[in-house]
């Protein structure tokens, strides 16, 4: 069964339509590149999955049931979002950003328990950020944070990963290091992926799958190697020249 | 973790010693035990409940917001407790009536979702839109309050002071209850302290991590309103305890809220014992109100976290 299926999903903020009838699907071990160009509603797509936002029309399910029908905390543990770098006025260590993530397996009065905390332990190692446990987040460069984020996402045990630009900040070695984890997530792990990201090379180097979204309406859903192709995206984000695109894909 | 605990339990030693320090303060000839026991430590108890209630709402307003420039007193909380407590005065109820609690509590309450609705233009509040809503808050209820004490000059002075913030005469059966309602709300807190520790990611990361936004927020304002209006109750308004207390323990326990909602309780009471023996000795015989003595702390700080964030954004 589909993890997230999306039926002619719509959108709009004030009248003015960001999400225009989308269509897709996420399965296990899926690794979904999500691109389009600004304004063509990719972030709002992930906040409609993730359940924060709600569609003026259409559906996503979540394993075959509405998402909207799910309580919050079971929602929480199926669906995970990181989204793109945000303002933390307080520091954190990582440690304890990571343990939020065990939110939604705590009772409201309890506090986190030491199997948390092992799990805590366990995800640290799994990201590879054992020695970033007790540093504060706000002392991280952004590609250490932003795998702390990631961590905490994972603290969840979701099914579904949505990532919102996990790499607009990073540094190449740290893009490496984010894209590896996800598909490694994906395949071994059997999580659905979803990625929202600019970074077209990447993509079309660990992405399987791609929705290609363009300004008022999703323009291609279906494996990676055609989405991602210089003709395709060239359509998405209206350039005259394809073959540009396509060179400077190789050249990545 | 448990070594974190035990620096926390270190503050209760220093409100005692600074209790202590308190009680000998001022005038010593003539400072027989009437005066020690009957009347200052009745005011150093005072102190120290203003400050905890204060300091404890401090820290759940800038975590659930998340919002380094909140407190009571910067969010119109404190502004509509002592609405409700002039509108007390006017209607002839005493404060020994449960019915003066209640006021007070109602006011603070309804002013805190005043200002939180109001700066919620878009689905989240901004910082400045939360400082600018309350800033607006605070100045009409004060405005109302000034009015009023205008126009029935006969409470008029009690109430300035009110207004200024300062412990006068404690009466035993307010202290009491103040006590108990901000020991209340801060068992409450530190039952619900994870909620507060990922609101400060923002609503929205807190939503996707299983909290219901609302009700959280609704039961944070509720115990805010409760510690603030307890303060209140007892001392006018005193202004950014809650602002200052929390930040400086932030720096010594970290930002886990785990820590932080009682420590900033105990470290507000401790402020507030040392605050007000300085407004009380400084300029003796005269006495500052400590609503002064705070501001006079608390103002240059704020600007200092106002560059400083700006710096930072």
């Amino acid at each position: 069964m589909a993890l997230i299926r999306a039926k002619n999903l719509k959108f709009s903020y004030n009248g003015v339509p960001a999400v225009a009838g989308v269509d897709f699907e996420l399965l296990e071990k899926d690794f979904l590149a999500v691109i389009g160009p600004n304004g063509s509603g990719k972030s709002t797509l992930l906040r409609l999955i993730s359940g924060v936002l709600e569609p003026s029309e259409g559906l996503v399910e979540l394993l075959g049931r509405d998402v909207r029908s799910y309580p919050k905390t079971e929602l929480a543990r199926l669906v995970a979002y990181v989204p793109s770098e945000f303002y933390l006025p307080y520091d954190f260590s990582v440690f304890e950003i990571i343990m939020m993530g065990r939110s939604p397996y705590v009772a409201w009065w309890r506090n986190y328990s030491a199997a948390d905390a092992a799990r805590v332990g366990e995800v640290l190692s799994e990201v590879g950020i054992d020695k970033l446990r007790d540093r504060g987040i706000n002392s991280l460069s952004s590609g250490e944070r932003q795998l702390a984020f990631i961590a905490q996402a994972l603290a969840q045990d979701p099914k579904v990963l949505l990532l919102d630009e996990p790499t607009s900040h990073l540094d190449i070695n740290y893009k490496l290091q984010v894209f590896d984890l996800l598909s490694r997530l994906a395949g071994a792990g059997g999580l659905g992926v979803a990625v929202v990201s600019h970074d077209l090379a990447l993509m079309a180097a660990y992405a399987g799958k791609s929705l290609v979204l363009k300004k008022g309406g999703g323009l291609f859903y279906g494996p990676a190697k055609e989405g991602l192709s210089g003709a395709n995206i060239a359509a998405a984000y209206g350039i005259s020249d394809p073959a540009s695109v396509t060179r400077l894909l190789k050249i990545l | 973790m448990d070594k974190e605990r035990r620096k926390v339990v270190w503050l209760v030693p220093a409100v005692i010693a600074a209790a202590v320090l308190a009680l000998f303060s001022g005038a010593v000839d003539g400072a027989g035990p009437d005066i020690i026991f009957g009347l200052r430590l009745p005011r150093i108890l005072a102190a120290a409940v203003v400050g905890a209630g204060l300091g404890f709402s401090g820290a759940v307003f800038q975590g659930l917001l998340k919002n380094p420039l909140s407190d009571p007193y910067i969010l119109g909380t404190s502004a509509g407790a002592m609405a409700g407590a002039v509108l007390c005065s006017a209607s002839g109820i005493g404060r020994a009536s449960p019915l003066f609690y209640l006021a007070v509590f109602a006011g603070a309450f309804a002013a805190t979702f005043l200002t939180y609705s109001l700066a919620r233009i878009k689905k989240y509040p901004s910082v400045s839109h939360l400082v600018l809503a309350g800033v607006a808050v605070s100045t009409f209820l004060t405005a109302l309050i000034m009015l009023f004490i205008t126009l029935y000059r006969e409470h008029s002075l009690s109430l300035v002071y009110f207004l200024l913030g300062g412990f006068f005469p404690a009466d035993n059966y307010l202290l009491a209850v103040s006590c108990c309602l901000v020991a209340a709300s801060v068992c409450g807190g530190a039952l619900l302290w994870r909620y507060l520790d990922i609101f400060s990611l923002g609503e929205e990361k807190a939503s996707c991590l299983g909290a219901d936004p609302d009700k959280i927020r609704l039961a944070f304002f509720a115990l805010a309103s409760l510690a603030t209006s307890a303060a209140v109750a007892l001392a006018g308004t005193v202004g950014f305890v809650g602002l200052i207390v929390p930040h400086i323990l932030r720096l010594i326990f970290g930002a886990s809220h785990r820590r932080l909602l009682v420590s900033s309780a105990l470290g507000g009471a401790l402020f507030l014992i040392l605050a007000d023996t300085a407004a009380r000795t400084a300029a003796a015989p005269a006495e500052i109100p400590v609503g002064v003595v705070t501001a006079l702390f608390g103002a240059p700080f704020f600007i200092w976290l106002l560059r400083r964030m700006r710096d930072e954004g």
